[in-house]
């Protein structure tokens, strides 16, 4: 009998095993299709809760796209907006990770539903006297606003989801950008639901 | 998608008053109990009315018979001794050091609160693990800041992995020294975080009673898990007159921690058709059925539905061996039958199990026929590892008692055909192990004999306690386990070391049972230092040491799959009757079939603990095998080296 060593430390490697009738393979959890989540965590505001968070997304093997943390109307509850990329069953795997640790209430998944997503950007611009009218403009026509006006640069202050901020940052590029930060996406639902008076309930 | 944490389990059973430094005695009526069947019960989920809650009970009430009033003030420490009291901790394990000292000068007027003193706090973590296990109540350890913490570590995440009830204290260094590299100063918090159900820092004795209140009922509650309390020295030394809480009050302070319990009957209907529409069914029974002390009712259903019952390492004991419907061992080194029977069915029914990777093997070509029902308490366990087709998140003892009444009666006539397949296969697969064949009757000292003699010796009644490799595998496999609780085994994080201080743990918890440790010469040479705890503490362990001269699984893994590259598989042992008899332990040996019951009968004649040397084939494998990557389909039975 001979094995193929090379199989051997290859998890879940495609139709491993003999040469006897093929039985059906089965089906791995998850598409496979991997898209943008925006989950909101809503947590109790104790020590170390963004470390647990954060370790354990670390541990499971989930990349975090970008993670913003604040109060909320409670004064012992914050809320932090995690986006991921991940298939529909390994972001659900996130949840119910999530949903164990002692200090997490409520984790909600916003994908596919109807929201207002934001971020916020400062977009620190080189400009010189011929070409700050122009930043101006293309600040307007983005509905962002120049918060920060010196002789050789400008601030934008930018909002929006992130494909808008993306836009503006990759037409503001053009003229130099000495600094960039962004706060990360925070989202909340349309309509009259709120995520937080389901938990006072 | 919304995912929603469950209702509120039902209210405690054991609401007690708070009280201040001695607190009053609790006034509650325990719910009717079920009758005890296949075993006795000792319970960690006091909302279920367990015995455990019981002796929880029992002890809370004598400690309150026997208090005397302090003559001093009541400090930190003396507010963790009362918890642990309240909790009805009647052993921990523990190592003293500088910050913990303050809870050792108080220990002394709790006589109640016994404390082994171990040798290595790895040993005394594995103690209270091994406790845990078989009274199914929160084990407890201690260790001092720095080295001390971190010793424990190991025996946490052995916790972690295996789903064990369990309070570990340490000390830190004084608040206002922390952060500041103090002397045996670590950021044990921060170690802990990631392999605990929960953790906490404590720098204020008054938070000292909330955090023990919570911290035992996190970690008995759902789905248990080990729970870590980090207290500064001054928090021990501090006064205070804090009130321990009720368990309403803990209850209620923990908002997002509300496990759900109880199957959805939707669920449970789907459920009820899929086995109605099933001709080749199997349970596979895990260790969700012993948390949930649910073995009769797992009986119950098995025997109204006639279907055959498989179990994990863990789910050892979940059934009784000797039971007609008790089919098996499953997994890498599982009966091959049982294999053969879960890549034949058409329906799983696992209870309380995780499908880990040493379960399914390659996931792909796991079980191709059959549809999945997976009941588990902890609802990140459904879809983790494989799809299923009917997910059921609560606890094993409420979702079977809710579906037994709403499947059919089945009589085993009505799926003869199928259990005569079963037993047919079985009796192939036991022929050909290499038990069944036999090398033991030509004179060879083989390990599966030996486990074989000590579960027949024993009666089948003792706790057997596994280490890790090889010696764990034929434990499970030979020795013939009949009642719940009675083994214990490092699966998850598969510790070796583990076994002789779990096997102290265990001997304490369930004095009335023999405890047997069975160890390999690698295991053994990691934790030896606790004989001297077994003598010193006077823990009757019957240690059956397997000597292979090996590290035995390693050696069988680099035969196999590493073209005999034996690196590091040779281990030198001492003269282990020498050293037992150092530590004052009576040492035995065998090296022949004909001296295994001489020597068994001589360590349980032995009043207190004892070893016995088997000194066994060297190079016995243990098949089948099922090498990591591939399927349960493809199991190697035996091995005579690669094909050219």
């Amino acid at each position: 009998m001979s094995l193929p060593v090379e199989d051997l430390d290859s998890d879940r490697s495609n139709g491993a095993g003999p040469a006897h009738s093929a039985p059906p393979a089965r089906a791995l959890p998850g598409s496979g299709e991997v898209n943008r989540h925006v989950l909101v965590a809503i947590v109790l505001n104790r020590p170390g809760v963004l470390n647990r968070v954060a370790s354990l997304m670390r541990a499971r093997n989930f990349n975090i796209e970008s993670l913003s943390v604040s109060h909320t109307d409670q004064a012992d509850v914050s809320r932090m907006t995690i986006t991921l990329r991940g298939d529909d069953v390994a972001v659900e795997q996130v949840s119910k990770q999530l949903y164990r640790l002692i200090d997490v209430l409520k984790v909600q998944d916003f994908a596919g539903e109807p929201t207002v997503e934001h971020e916020l950007a400062l977009i620190k611009v080189r400009a010189t006297d011929a070409n700050r009218a122009e930043i101006v403009k293309v600040a307007e026509l983005y509905r962002a606003r120049l918060v920060d006006i010196t002789e050789g640069s400008v601030i934008v202050e930018a909002a929006g989801s992130e494909p808008e901020v993306d836009a503006i940052v990759a037409l503001l590029r053009s003229y130099g950008i000495k600094e960039l930060v962004r706060t990360g996406t925070v989202v909340m639902a349309r309509g009259s639901a709120s995520i937080e008076e389901a938990l006072k309930r | 998608m919304t995912i929603t944490k469950g209702e509120p389990a039902g209210p405690a059973a054991t609401a007690a008053a708070g009280a201040a430094a001695r607190p009053a005695a609790p006034t509650t009526a325990a719910p009717p109990r079920r009758p005890a069947q296949h075993g006795e019960r000792h319970g960690h989920v006091p909302h279920d009315g367990t015995a455990g809650a019981a002796a929880i009970e029992q002890a809370r009430n004598a400690m309150l018979r026997d208090a005397k009033p302090l003559k001093r003030s009541r400090i930190g420490a003396d507010v963790v001794c009362e918890a642990l009291l309240r909790q009805g901790v009647d052993v921990f394990f523990g190592y003293p050091g500088g910050v913990v000292l303050p809870l050792y000068d108080v220990l002394g007027d709790y006589p109640e609160l016994r404390h082994v003193l171990v040798r290595h706090e790895q040993g005394g973590a594995h103690a209270a693990d091994g406790y845990a296990r078989v009274t199914g109540r929160v084990g407890v350890c201690l260790g001092t800041s720095g080295p001390g913490a971190t010793n424990l570590v190991t025996g946490i995440g052995t916790a972690l992995l295996d789903s064990i009830p369990m309070v570990a204290i340490t000390g830190n260094v004084p608040g206002a020294l922390i952060g500041k590299d103090a002397f045996q100063e670590i950021d044990i918090n921060g170690i802990t975080l990631p392999m605990t159900k929960h953790n906490y820092l404590v720098r204020d004795a008054d938070d000292l009673p909330r955090v023990f209140a919570e911290a035992f009922h996190i970690a008995r509650t759902g789905r248990p898990g080990p729970v870590h309390i980090d207290i500064t020295k001054d928090a021990l030394q501090q006064e205070t007159s804090a009130q321990h809480p009720t368990e309403a009050e803990v209850i209620a302070g923990l908002p997002g921690f509300r496990p759900n319990f109880d199957g959805h009957p939707r669920q449970l209907k789907v459920a009820a058709a899929e086995i109605a529409r099933a001709t080749r069914p199997v349970i596979l029974a895990g260790h969700g059925v012993l948390h949930a002390e649910a073995w009769a009712d797992l009986l119950a259903f098995a025997e109204k539905t006639s279907i055959p019952v498989a179990w994990t390492l863990l789910g050892i004991g979940a059934i009784s061996e000797d039971h007609p419907l008790a089919y098996g061992f499953m997994g890498m080194h599982g009966w091959k039958h049982v294999n053969r029977a879960i890549q034949s069915a058409d329906l799983l029914i696992a209870i309380g199990m995780r499908f880990d990777d040493r379960v399914t093997g390659n996931v792909r070509t796991y079980a191709p026929y059959a549809r999945i029902i997976h009941v588990d308490i902890d609802p990140a366990e459904i879809g983790k590892n494989v799809a299923v087709e009917v997910p059921i998140v609560g606890d094993a003892g409420r979702v079977l008692r809710a579906l037994t009444p709403m499947v059919e009666e089945t009589p085993p006539a009505a799926r003869a055909e199928y259990l005569a397949e079963l037993a047919d296969w079985r009796a192939e697969s036991e022929a050909s192990s290499w038990h069944g064949s036999g090398a033991w009757r030509e004179g060879v000292l083989t390990a599966d004999f030996v486990c074989e003699r000590i579960g027949d010796l024993t009666d089948h009644r003792a706790t057997y306690v596994a280490d890790v490799g090889q010696n764990q595998m034929w434990l499970a496999r030979y020795a013939g386990f009949r009642l719940p609780n009675s083994h214990v085994s490092s699966g998850g994080l598969g510790t070796m070391g583990f076994g002789l201080p779990a096997a102290m743990g265990a001997a304490l918890g369930r004095p009335e049972r023999e405890t047997w440790a069975i160890i390999g010469d690698g295991g053994f040479q990691m934790t030896s230092q606790e004989l001297m705890t077994l003598v010193q503490d006077r823990i009757p362990v019957k240690i059956a040491l397997f000597d292979n001269k090996k590290l035995g699984m390693i050696r069988q893994w680099q035969e196999i799959i590493y073209g005999g590259n034996y690196h590091s598989a040779h281990l030198l042992g001492p003269d282990f009757a020498k050293l037992a008899d150092a530590f004052g332990i009576p040492a035995f040996r065998a090296r022949t079939p004909d001296e295994v019951d001489p020597a068994i009968e001589a360590a349980q004649a032995v009043d207190g603990p004892a070893l016995v040397w088997f000194e066994i084939a060297e190079t016995q494998n243990i098949f089948p095998m099922m090498p990591a990557g591939k399927g349960l389909s493809d199991l190697i039975e035996k091995w005579d080296g690669p094909e050219e």
